[in-house]
């Protein structure tokens, strides 16, 4: 394999509703960004590419990828669908790095999107729905986010993890959002805003959910001959990888942990694992991804996360799935303020807890803030994470706040149904 | 040759929501001919009033969710009646949810644990106010009384 870059990126601003695009135009806003981002880049140069998008419902419309490929006036060149859930647009990222690594493609692109306002929230809650077991779990009852509010009852009874410590996640990842343009719901809340938001499922507010959104988002993957080429400031993509897990979350095993560098079996005598508190796949990923990039202490050696925060909840959980915290510290991670910027005012008071370094998580303002328009996810990830580590936050979004100083090493980690398809890439400055 | 050809034109219209752009309804409805294939004994042991869960004999796992192979092994697994009463180990009440069951709330759902049994099982819980569920609670399965041959033909009460 051979090294892999990120050379550029563009998103569409997440909206509930984007009525005046259609998907095509919405990729093509983003692409033609970030072509623009690279003067010297010519269309042409583009080998091929691979398109994410979750659901055939919301779009109505299959081969929605062909049309993109067609629409962007790639044709003929080489394309193909990802599709894997809310890990759609980590997958799809993924594929580019392989085809770039492979040798197949010097320059690959990476497109995706999803149009949710297509249908109201409670069909489009039916439609995610259908990404759960449709024989035993789906007409049940099926519901995501009484999926994640079983997961996340279970993580505070074996843990003591409470619903203000994930109403801290929420505050911080909509304050954050409030210096990114292209974020849905900026906003400045309080715990108790969160936790006096209408209840969706017991404990989890409206306020621990993302919401529905219309939104595309690109990444350009190139190889360091193409990247020199076109003299763009690009990114290396050190590390990659994948894990999965049963798609019913009952299905899910008791047993150990698999544990990272860091960590010891001392550590976790009695923890009955994944269970339904814990993410197999995430902590899979997470561990294939650092043995790739050489990371032996993912807390001290990253300098930012952009993880799947479909719910503040699942935020906590992954923070532990990292190994950004030990499994059943997720809450005090949070508590200790060691996920927040520094230079964001949240009106919270931190425990200054000193056992976790400083690393921002979601310093875009995640899924909660952004929106999810599933099948960009894990490409807009991408793409803050890209420009972070580009130094260019400031330029992209006409304000620097979220802009951290010099990092060299984030990570973007992409989810799908209780845990079912997870990603984590590692990005570094080059 | 007809040079006077009209097609028909129907006057069902076409719902329009919005002009600038165009935003029109358009409705998509399906009938499934699904079959539960290897899950079926299951469905029929709910008509029965029987659970039915997966032992894989190889690896002395008992699933409390029937699959037909076993997760570790791949091997074939055997139907096994489950017990019919067990404990809460976690739960929620949904207030909202996807249009299908939007009737239905406020529902709790739970996973149920069995003693002996490996995995756990996702039902409804009713005869308990949403502050009154807690993990460890004690439940038992209740069968509809006419099967519809859904999942939901079980569901579990407080034991």
């Amino acid at each position: 394999m051979r090294p892999v870059y990120m050379i550029s990126g563009g998103i569409t601003r997440f909206a509930k509703a984007h009525p005046e695009k259609d998907f095509r135009w919405m990729v093509k806003e983003a692409f033609d960004y970030a072509l623009a981002d690279v003067p010297a880049l010519d269309r042409r140069q583009i080998d091929g590419s691979v398109c994410s998008y979750f659901s055939d419902h919301f779009t109505r419309q299959l081969m929605a990828g062909a049309m993109v490929q067609d629409y962007l006036g790639l044709n003929p060149r080489p394309s193909r669908r990802i599709e894997g859930g809310g890990a759609t647009g980590g997958l799809c990222f993924q594929a580019a790095w392989e085809a770039v690594a492979s040798g197949r493609m010097e320059l690959c692109l990476a497109m995706g999107f999803e149009t949710m306002s297509r249908v109201n929230t409670w069909k489009g809650n039916e439609f995610i729905a259908m990404a759960s077991d449709t024989n035993f779990d789906y007409p049940v009852g099926g519901f995501y986010t009484g999926y994640y509010a079983m997961m996340v009852q279970r993580h505070m009874h074996e843990f003591g993890t409470t619903v203000e410590q994930m109403a801290r996640v929420a505050v911080k990842n909509h304050a954050n959002a409030r210096h990114n343009p292209y974020a849905q719901r900026p906003a400045r809340l309080s715990v108790e805003d969160v936790r006096s938001a209408p209840m969706v499922a017991t404990p989890l507010t409206l306020l621990d959910c993302c919401q529905m959104s219309d939104g595309a988002a690109v990444a350009l993957i190139a190889s360091a001959a193409m990247a020199e080429k076109l003299g763009a400031t690009p990114v290396r993509i050190t590390g990659v990888g994948c894990g999965t897990d049963a798609m019913r979350m009952a299905d899910r095993p008791h047993g150990r942990v698999p544990l990272l560098p860091h960590e010891r079996e001392a550590d976790y005598v009695r923890l009955s694992y994944p269970g339904v508190h814990s993410f197999r796949a995430g902590r899979t990923a997470a561990a294939l991804a650092y043995r790739m990039a050489g990371i032996s202490e993912p807390g001290r050696e990253l300098d930012f996360v952009e993880l799947h925060d479909a719910y503040t909840s699942s935020e906590i959980q992954t923070c532990e799935d990292l190994g950004l915290c030990r499994y059943g510290e997720g809450g005090r991670f949070v508590e200790s303020g060691a996920p927040y910027l520094t230079n964001v005012d949240y009106g919270l008071t931190f425990s200054g807890d000193q056992r976790w370094p400083y690393l921002p998580v979601n310093p875009s303002g995640g899924l909660l803030a952004c929106g999810h328009p599933v099948g960009a996810t894990g490409l807009m990830q991408a793409v803050f994470g890209f420009w972070q580590l580009q130094g260019t936050i400031e330029r992209h979004l006409g304000d620097g706040t979220l802009q951290l100083p010099g990092p060299k090493r984030g990570l973007i980690h992409s989810h799908a149904g209780t845990g079912t398809y997870i990603t984590v890439s590692i990005l570094e400055r080059a | 040759m007809d040079k006077k050809a009209r097609i028909p034109e129907t006057e069902d219209g076409t719902v329009l929501f919005d002009v600038d752009p165009i935003i029109v309804k358009h409705h998509y409805e399906i009938d499934y001919l699904h079959s539960y294939a290897q899950d079926s004994p299951f469905f029929a042991g709910l008509a029965a009033k029987k659970l039915l869960g997966s032992r894989c004999p190889a690896c002395s796992i008992t699933y409390a969710t029937p699959r037909g192979h076993c997760m570790e092994c791949g091997g074939a697994t055997e139907w096994v009646e489950l017990p019919q009463a067990g404990r809460v180990h976690t739960f929620t009440t949904c207030f909202f949810g996807g249009e299908a069951f939007l009737d239905e709330t406020p529902f709790t759902l739970i996973l149920v644990e069995f003693d002996g049994i490996d995995t756990l099982f996702l039902s409804r819980l009713a005869g308990v106010e949403p502050d009154e569920v807690r993990i460890g609670l004690p439940v038992r399965a209740r069968f509809l009384r006419n099967s519809k041959f859904k999942p939901t033909d079980v569901y579990f009460i407080p034991a």
